[in-house]
């Protein structure tokens, strides 16, 4: 079961300008009682996004038309709290490929990784920079190039890098996943055992 | 070469291998999994055509979706009652130890794995669940994993994991009248703020932590995450041995005396270095509330909620719109609000001593006419043990009401919630937006904070009962 390849992509992005988005935001702990992996991006951001009749909250900025891509821009400290890796499903289930934001809690980080989701971690004054490009044209395009580790703001040419463990760059690049490497390692691990004893 | 922590030395002594600037290949002794978070992981092994690789090495418990009432009938939500079936027929299916629902061991996750002697010094343990930081508090390296990785477990009892960085957090000296393990570590994640944490694994020392039993190590190695940790964890001592001994899965015998011996040797040498320590004065801390809805936005009982000019710049606008979700002002005073719940429960403070606690302070008093207060035990043994030790009765006649064992209003995922608008007193580990209930608003403290709420009817000190 490889993950989708990930290379470049150009794309507007959606501007959520809210520090210590947390997983129970993110999505619920009421809608975890699916037994799949599908689905859960109808209920990204639920109660953010929809009042308790579920009619959308027109001021939330997945609800206004102004804002779409596959980039979600965020504030500080995206994905605190729960390890759910549903959480990541969600985000990736409605349709994003990227997330940025200035800080990204751990568990949170690798669960988009096995996922084929890019965390794009950058410095707070670049996230600054991309809200106000978002801010002065919605339309505005941004290019995610994971090969050069680069993160450009198309319209100003202006740029940063970001950083990425070597091992899940290669199995981004190439669709690898973890478990296909483990399980390559079977030999290995059933040694270790066996010295232990 | 300078000595090792107590971090490095389980770790090191798991790595299978290390891929070149990647991660390491990390053995995992013991992997708990629950409802929630292992479907898709065992869907993912039938789709590679897999079996479980040491089904002895998994345990399994339902608990976050569970109800906590009339356990013993048919689970009413369709959905829950689906996602607790399937959990046992994949453990019937690959062979995986379940004690289900009605079971005398079924309890949350991180009550039962201390509880049944499963978690032990030097071990590493990770479970679908952030909250698996709790088992550091026996001197192991234990942390909570994504569904990807509850896969990769099941599948190869290993997982890739960066290795993390290291920091000491020392608590010194004596800790004052009605301060409680939930009262340090609240006080300890408002200092170093809800990610501060990020990216370390945390050894907890100093005489403060040593004075705690292992109900109150856990309650701290447990909050770990709510700074943003990897995990926490305490050397093993004393404290720790005394509460192994004897329990289900623990070494016998000569076993046990030579597993000690081992657990000995688990401590940080003099001369290990951490990447960040930080020390705090046991003396500087009070009865801690949070006020905000991050775990990081505590202070203590007594005082007030900061004013807009004590907030940075950059924090100014989460702190303000925290703050109008709590319906709260800057500014505002703590004491003789007035509160409309207490929950008393969860994976941080719903243990015996976390019962007795509370069953001490309401003894002979009754909860306020406009609190509902709920009980609800960490786990069946818990929940068997309040009865033999009278408490439960204790606290029924106090007016509080006690549910079966489960997550609960921890997390509200079943019919436990808090309702939209109603302010909570609870002693579970997360005051998120939302996470007891849609639009309900919870304050974390201790269960003894909480019993003195409960009965006042509003948020008191409570040295002031004691
Ligand atoms: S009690 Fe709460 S924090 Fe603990 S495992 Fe259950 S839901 Fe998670």
């Amino acid at each position: 079961m490889a993950i989708e390849k990930f290379s470049k992509i150009q794309s507007t992005a959606v501007p959520l300008q809210i520090e210590n988005v947390d997983t129970d935001q993110i999505i619920p702990a009421r809608f975890l009682k699916a037994t799949t992996r599908e689905g859960f991006g109808d209920n990204l951001f639920r109660d953010w996004r929809y009042d308790k009749n579920g009619n959308p909250k027109p001021d939330f900025v997945l609800n206004d038309h102004l804002y779409k891509g596959k980039i979600l821009v965020a504030g500080k400290n995206f994905g605190s709290g729960s390890s759910r890796e549903h959480a990541a499903w969600a985000v990736h289930d409605y349709g994003f490929k990227v997330v940025v934001s200035s800080f990204f809690a751990d568990i949170f980080k690798n669960n988009a990784l096995n996922n084929g989701l890019l965390p794009v971690q950058i410095s707070e004054s670049f996230l600054q920079e991309m809200f106000q490009a978002i801010e002065s044209d919605p339309k505005a395009l941004f290019e995610v190039d994971l090969e050069n580790q680069e993160i450009i703001i198309s319209s100003s040419g202006s740029k940063e890098n970001f950083e990425i463990n070597p091992y899940k760059k290669e199995c981004l690049l190439n669709g690898y996943d973890d478990i296909d490497y483990l399980l390559s390692m079977k030999d290995k691990i059933q040694a270790f055992e066996v010295s232990r004893v | 070469m300078a000595g090792k922590t107590l971090f490095d030395k389980i770790w090191d002594a798991h790595v299978v291998s290390q891929i070149d600037g990647g991660p390491s290949v990390l053995y995992i002794d013991k992997h708990l999994i629950h409802e929630v978070t292992s479907p898709q992981a065992f869907t993912g092994l039938e789709k590679r055509g897999l079996k479980v690789f040491r089904p002895q090495n998994t345990v399994a418990t339902p608990d976050h979706n569970v109800p906590t009432v009339d356990q013993h009938l048919p689970i009413k939500d369709q959905l829950s009652a689906f996602q607790v079936n399937k959990l046992t027929e994949n453990c019937e299916k690959y062979g995986v130890t379940l004690y289900g629902l009605n079971h005398p061991s079924q309890g949350i996750v991180h009550v039962i794995g201390p509880q049944l002697g499963i978690t032990q010094p030097g071990m590493t343990m990770v479970c679908g669940d952030s909250h698996t930081s709790t088992h550091g508090a026996f001197g192991s390296v234990a942390f909570g994993i994504g569904t990807s990785e509850v896969e990769m477990v099941l599948a190869t009892q290993c997982i890739l994991q960066p290795k993390p960085k290291k920091m000491r957090i020392s608590v010194e000296g004596e800790l004052g009248r009605g301060v409680t393990a939930k009262d340090v570590v609240l006080y300890i994640i408002s200092k170093v703020t809800a990610s501060g944490g990020t990216g370390y694994f945390i050894e907890f020392a100093g005489s403060a932590i040593r004075s705690l039993s292992m109900e109150g190590r856990m309650t701290v190695c447990n909050m770990s995450i709510e700074m943003g940790a990897r995990g926490g964890l305490i050397a093993p001592d004393e404290t720790t041995f005394e509460y192994i001994k004897g329990r289900e899965f623990a070494p016998n015998g000569a076993d046990f005396d030579a597993a000690i011996e081992k657990w000995k040797q688990l401590y940080s040498d003099g001369d290990s270095e951490f990447d960040l320590e930080i020390t705090y004065d046991a003396a500087d801390i009070e009865p801690m509330i949070t006020y905000g809805t991050n775990p990081g936005m505590g202070t203590k009982v007594s005082g007030a909620i900061p004013t807009n000019g004590e907030i940075q710049e950059s924090n100014k606008k989460s702190f303000l719109k925290s703050l109008d979700y709590m319906h709260f002002n800057p500014g505002d005073k703590l004491i003789g609000k007035d509160i409309d719940f207490v929950f008393v429960g969860s994976c941080t403070n719903g243990r015996i001593e976390d019962l007795r606690e509370v069953a001490n302070f309401v003894k002979g008093k009754r909860k306020a006419d406009n609190i509902t207060a709920w009980i609800v035990p960490g786990s069946k043994a818990v929940e068997k043990q309040a009865h033999e030790e009278g408490i439960t009765k204790i606290l029924e006649e106090a007016g509080f009401k006690l549910r079966q064992p489960g997550c609960s209003a921890c997390l509200a995922m079943n019919d436990d919630k808090i309702p939209e608008g109603k302010l909570a007193v609870s002693t579970s580990n997360r005051n998120f937006e939302g996470r007891q209930g849609p639009g309900a608003r919870t304050m974390l403290a201790s269960p003894l904070t909480a019993a003195a709420v409960a009965v006042a009817g509003k948020i008191v000190d409570p040295r002031d009962f004691i």
